[in-house]
């Protein structure tokens, strides 16, 4: 990683929002199925958000955002897994009492003081993310502590809400969603600002996701609990990374964003060295420069390229299309000469901050989006093009030039917002929501929402939850996940075998198993948390198996600990077949049994053997030999017996 | 609705007043509170809401979110502050364009457009047209507006005396010259306001448009904005000079339909596209770039024409909705509390189980008019097509054919307002005043596609509900 940076000295504060699906079987605010997952659609809707506004008669900065795009937002919907709650034409259900009690288990798991009553609160999103254009979400626990490196981090609060549509497509003034994920009900854990490193900020996801799911009482799999990442330094402001999909990016986004930050600041030092300060010293101006670039030999400022990029075949294209005729607009940026080139993240400069906003916002997405003075397409007929634009702004040599085009009054909003972020860079940072990518870089998302975004849900009457409850909750919580860590190292199982066990569920079979079948435990959860992955890997349905099956098996193997031996294919039968007998199997396969004459059979089998390897050495013949024995006897006979007899039998033959 | 301030402890009944008091806060303390599991809760008091327990105090934490916390977990609380939520919306002057026409917004109660209160979550009428302006400014390019609070009731609280004021404030707004009225009313009994304005009100000039929304105004995906734009585009430059219904035709946001005011019904309790044109075709499509006529049959718009009128009633009548086994004695005990005038929505073709013949004998002989619907709501009451139908038409009950029920309810009080005739009233009902009784029904009048059909899926997945 380029960059390195002392994370201490530059400031460096992040926080998260760990977001986690609950498995209920039913969504929270009505009774459709919670977990199907459709790529078809059986109906469609095309609405559109228009934001609403405070009470000073001010809109939120993300609504105004979202309502400049003026996005056609369709919506795809399945009957298998949506109502028409979810299409926003029933009102809210009563909120579903189990989601309740996993997101109180959740609170109570990472030590939080449970609120006496729980209001419903709506939170403003107007990306169309949510076709009610809020969330509905509220409060269940506050103050929580999770030990974290001999110090704590601190839980400031967690939610339960339900969960927002899948998008499918952005293109232009069209995006598509699928409603089948929403309404699902999740719990949203935000941490305070209190991790110090990218490699910590990795570890404490890992560690709430550790919490999260050693009650069993979570979903696990793709997209089934997603973070955002609040990263600040010193100076900066909080950038939300949103929707961080693996624990394992997040030391490279962190990073990225902490140099990200240092770079825009000390670009905000230098705007501020050559006299920008306020609004009035940004002298930007823009021009309708199509005329000019009629017959240009740049193709991607002609508009039969944007016909072509626009017209794709898809039928919907027209609502991808802004207003008005096809426009290049040439933006004059004076005074700001070689800004466009400012790094900012690694491999990005500040041209493409402008760019995500001409993208997002404006909704001018063909790429590269926009074209500037400082990376110019190099052909000698594209030089001339930037100088004659140049000369027709009246560009001077310290001057930058943007190009954008699409449909006029897009044109118009993204020469606005290329203003609009120059202010913000002789700010510093601004508030925003980024979208980010495995490499560690990151692009806009949209601004910062503010608290102004949330108000009470007048379909929702607040739920009570009773001390009686939460001590009910209580009693039957499971071992938190650093208690059940120290027990498992105790007898020797290694970290990762340890947090892969908890991670993924099997340290509850585990403990259940050496409960009720008297398992050792070091062994358990070695076959739990080590021999199964091979298998789950190969495909074979091990989850299937349920948890009392697992504890007869290891009932098998107390009994008859020769059958231990056998584990892969008692465990193979018990997915075929899942109502099989075991003991009768068991017994079938004569496991924990020496069948009669076995010496004799190792005997014969040496004997026939003998010309097989006559080159080969003692060792690779015996292991040639074990394994032939090994599949008539594995089960029966111990390894160890067998091995015994081999050697014996290759010994007496040398005599 | 501005909120009453007179009480410090607004909502709040019971324990939670006494300890508020004991507390030494009220509604709007700023406060620092901890319980007693030692958890700070910073924020401020918010007013309860009525019907909720007497255990919880409300507050409205920093972040945005609300929480109840339980009067016996309260441990100490500190009042730092005092905000008091100002109810006001800012207002911008409607503008005004000699060029446009003029619409007047005549007001109910039902909230069209409104703000929100991020504090309180209170939703804030807007009304005024520079309420109005600030909200969906999309309408000062339509007409200029003026607009008339005439009472703030919910629908369900419409009633006669209401529908006589909407009427008489329709000819005041006629003379004084407006191009089209529009009135903003909750959906629950539009239908009924709908229709019996169709009767108070007509020879209209010009179109008299009523409108209101599904999902309040205060979500981001309301369709009251929409809903308005198309109401007032079809007040100021619509054809139809009849009492109609503007509401939304599909689900999304596409375009809105308008339906005569006698024979449409609200038909989901919460979809937008919830009324329907029912044994007949809707007037006209609207939406943002026009008017999309899809009958010619209606009354056209004529300045010249004078209105008529026409606001008397009699609220002494019912719907008596017809079900097996219903008891005779329901009917005696309608006339005996003095009721003039029962619709029937029957069974069928019209009909009633046998043993209720001599009560509705009685109630005929005592004066009582009884008219016949079908609560099938499609499809016509045609009671000489089978024995039982033929002895009530015997009897006396006047099949109204395919009238709505609801309709017929309206016009049946409408009518007892000007004469109590038995002959004189049968023929008032029976003799349509704005197709609401039709003679033909239209293949296309009826159509409630069935879904989970491959033909109606395949429609359905690829047009936009
Ligand atoms: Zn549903």
């Amino acid at each position: 990683m380029p960059d390195a940076i002392d994370y201490s000295e530059v400031g460096l504060r992040v926080g998260l929002e760990v977001h986690q699906q609950l498995l209920t079987a039913k969504k929270m605010f009505c009774n459709c199925p919670a977990g199907i997952y459709t790529r078809e659609h059986d109906g469609s809707v095309l609405r559109h958000m228009r934001p609403t506004l405070s009470e000073l008669g001010e809109y939120d900065g993300t609504a105004l955002m979202e309502f400049k795009t003026r996005k056609n937002i369709v919506y795809l919907l399945h009957t298998s897994n949506v109502c028409t709650y979810e299409m926003d034409d029933t009102p809210p259900f009563l909120m579903n009492p189990q989601a309740l009690d996993i997101a109180i288990e959740q609170c109570l798991m990472l030590g939080c003081d449970i609120i006496d009553e729980v209001h419903i609160a709506r939170k403003q999103y107007l990306d169309g993310s949510i076709p009610t254009g809020f969330q509905r979400t509220a409060i269940v626990g506050v103050e929580g502590r999770l030990p974290f490196h001999g110090r704590e981090i601190t839980i400031t609060q967690v939610s339960v809400e339900e969960d927002s549509c899948r998008e499918v497509s952005d293109r232009g003034h069209l995006i598509v969603w699928r409603t089948d994920r929403l309404g699902m009900p999740l719990i949203e854990t935000v941490t305070g600002p209190d991790l110090r490193t990218p490699d910590e900020v990795e570890e404490a996801i890992l560690l709430v996701g550790r919490v999260c799911r050693s009650t069993g009482h979570v979903r696990v799999g793709l997209g089934a609990s997603r973070q955002d990442i609040n990263v600040s330094v010193r100076g900066g402001r909080r950038v939300e990374i949103k929707g961080v999909p693996r624990a394992g990016w997040a030391p490279g986004l962190v990073h990225c964003e902490a140099v990200r930050q240092i770079n825009l600041l000390n670009l905000r030092d230098e705007l501020r060295g050559r006299g920008f300060r306020e609004s009035d010293d940004l002298g930007i101006e823009h021009r309708d420069v199509t005329e000019l670039v009629a017959d240009s030999p740049m193709d991607l400022l002609r508009a039969g390229s944007w016909e072509r990029y626009l017209d794709n075949g898809d039928q919907r294209s027209d609502l991808e299309r802004g207003s008005g005729p096809f426009c290049v607009r040439a933006v004059r940026l004076p005074g700001l000469g070689d800004t466009l080139s400012w790094p900012t993240q690694p491999n990005r400069s500040f041209a493409d901050e402008l760019r995500g906003r001409v993208r997002v916002i404006a909704g001018l997405d063909q790429p590269p989006a926009l074209l500037h003075s400082e990376d110019w397409p190099r052909e000698a007929s594209a030089t001339n093009e930037l100088d004659r634009l140049r000369r027709t702004l009246g560009c001077s040599s310290e001057d930058g030039l943007v190009v954008v085009w699409g449909a006029e009054e897009d044109t118009l909003t993204a020469a606005e917002e290329i203003r609009l972020r120059f202010l913000d860079a002789v700010d510093g940072v601004p508030n925003e929501t980024r979208q980010p990518f495995a490499d560690g870089s990151t692009d806009f998302e949209r601004i910062l929402p503010g608290p102004d975004r949330m108000y009470p849900d007048t379909d929702s009457p607040p739920q009570r939850v009773t001390r009686e409850r939460v001590e009910g909750l209580q009693a039957s919580l499971p071992e938190l996940p650093w208690s059940r860590e120290a027990r498992y190292t105790e007898v020797g199982v290694p970290t990762p075998v340890i947090h892969y066990l908890i991670r993924r569920g099997g340290a509850r079979l585990v403990d259940a198993v050496v409960e009720l079948s008297g398992a050792d435990l070091r062994r358990a959860c070695f076959f739990f948390g080590e021999r199964l992955k091979g298998l789950r890997r190969a495909g074979v349905a091990v989850d299937e198996i349920s948890d009392e099956r697992w504890c007869e098996l290891f009932a098998v193997f107390d009994s008859r600990p020769v059958a231990w031996e056998a584990w892969q294919s008692l465990v193979e039968r018990l997915v075929d077949h899942p109502d099989i007998d075991l003991q009768n199997l068991v017994e079938e396969m004569g496991l924990g049994r020496a069948p009669d004459g076995w010496r004799e059979r190792v005997a014969g089998l040496a004997a026939e053997l003998r010309p097989v390897h006559p080159d080969g050495s003692e060792d690779q013949r015996r292991r040639f030999l074990m394994g032939r024995a090994m599949s008539e006897l594995r089960g029966r006979v111990s390894s160890t017996e067998v091995d015994a007899e081999i050697r014996s039998r290759i010994g007496a033959e040398h005599e | 609705m501005s909120e009453s301030t007179s009480d410090p402890l607004k909502g709040y009944k019971g324990r939670a007043r006494a300890r508020l008091q004991e507390l030494g806060i009220r509604v709007w303390s700023d406060v620092r509170m901890v319980n007693s599991a030692g958890s700070l809760f910073e924020g401020v008091v918010l007013p309860r809401s009525e019907s909720f327990d007497d255990l919880h105090i409300v507050l409205k934490l920093k972040n945005g979110y609300n929480i109840g916390i339980h009067v016996d977990r309260v441990a100490s609380v500190e009042e730092i502050g005092y905000k008091e939520a100002v109810y006001k919306i800012p207002e911008q002057e409607f503008p005004s364009r000699p060029d446009l026409p003029n619409v007047t917004l005549l007001g109910t109660g039902g909230t069209i457009a409104s703000r929100l209160d991020y504090r309180t979550g209170a939703v804030i009428p807007a009304f005024t047209p520079g309420e109005l302006y600030g909200a969906v400014p999309e309408l000062a390019d339509i007409c200029n507006l003026t607009t008339k609070k005439l009472f703030g009731v919910f629908s369900e609280n419409m009633g006669w005396p209401e529908y006589v004021t909407l009427a008489e404030n329709i000819e005041r707004e006629i003379a004084d010259g407006a191009d089209g009225i529009v009135i903003g009313h909750g959906t629950d009994t539009m239908g009924h306001t709908a229709a019996v304005l169709s009767f108070m009100v007509q020879d209209s000039p010009v179109p008299v448009v009523v409108v209101g929304s599904q999902r309040s105004s205060d979500r981001p995906s309301s369709d009251a904005a929409l809903n308005l734009i198309h109401a007032i585009r079809t007040a100021a430059y619509g054809d139809i000079a009849e009492v109609q219904i503007c509401m939304f035709g599909p689900t999304s946001d596409r375009y809105g339909l308008l339906h005569r005011g006698t024979r449409c019904r609200k038909m989901h309790s919460s979809y937008r596209s919830t009324f329907r044109t029912i044994g007949d075709i809707p007037l006209c499509i609207v939406s943002r770039d026009g008017f999309s006529s899809l009958t010619d049959d209606y009354l056209h718009r004529d300045a010249s024409r004078r209105v008529r009128i026409d606001t008397v009633y009699d609220d002494r009548v019912t719907i008596l909705y017809y079900y097996p086994g219903m008891r005779p004695n329901l009917v005696d005990a309608l006339v005996e509390k003095g009721y003039r005038g029962i619709v029937i929505a029957g069974t069928g073709l019209g009909h009633v189980n046998t043993p209720l013949y001599p009560a509705l004998e009685r109630a005929i002989d005592a004066g009582v008019h009884v008219v016949m619907t079908v609560q099938t709501l499609w499809g016509f009451a045609q009671m000489y097509v089978y024995e039982t139908g033929r002895d009530l038409l015997d009897i006396g009950v006047v099949p109204l054919d395919n009238m709505l029920p609801e309709t017929a309810l309206m016009k049946l009080g409408w009518v007892l307002g000007h004469t109590d005739d038995h002959e004189k009233v049968i023929e008032m009902m029976r003799t349509p005043i704005n197709h609401e009784i039709t003679e033909r029904e239209p293949h296309n009048g009826y159509l409630i596609l069935q879904g989970g059909l491959p033909e109606t899926d395949e429609f359905v997945s690829s047009h936009w509900k």
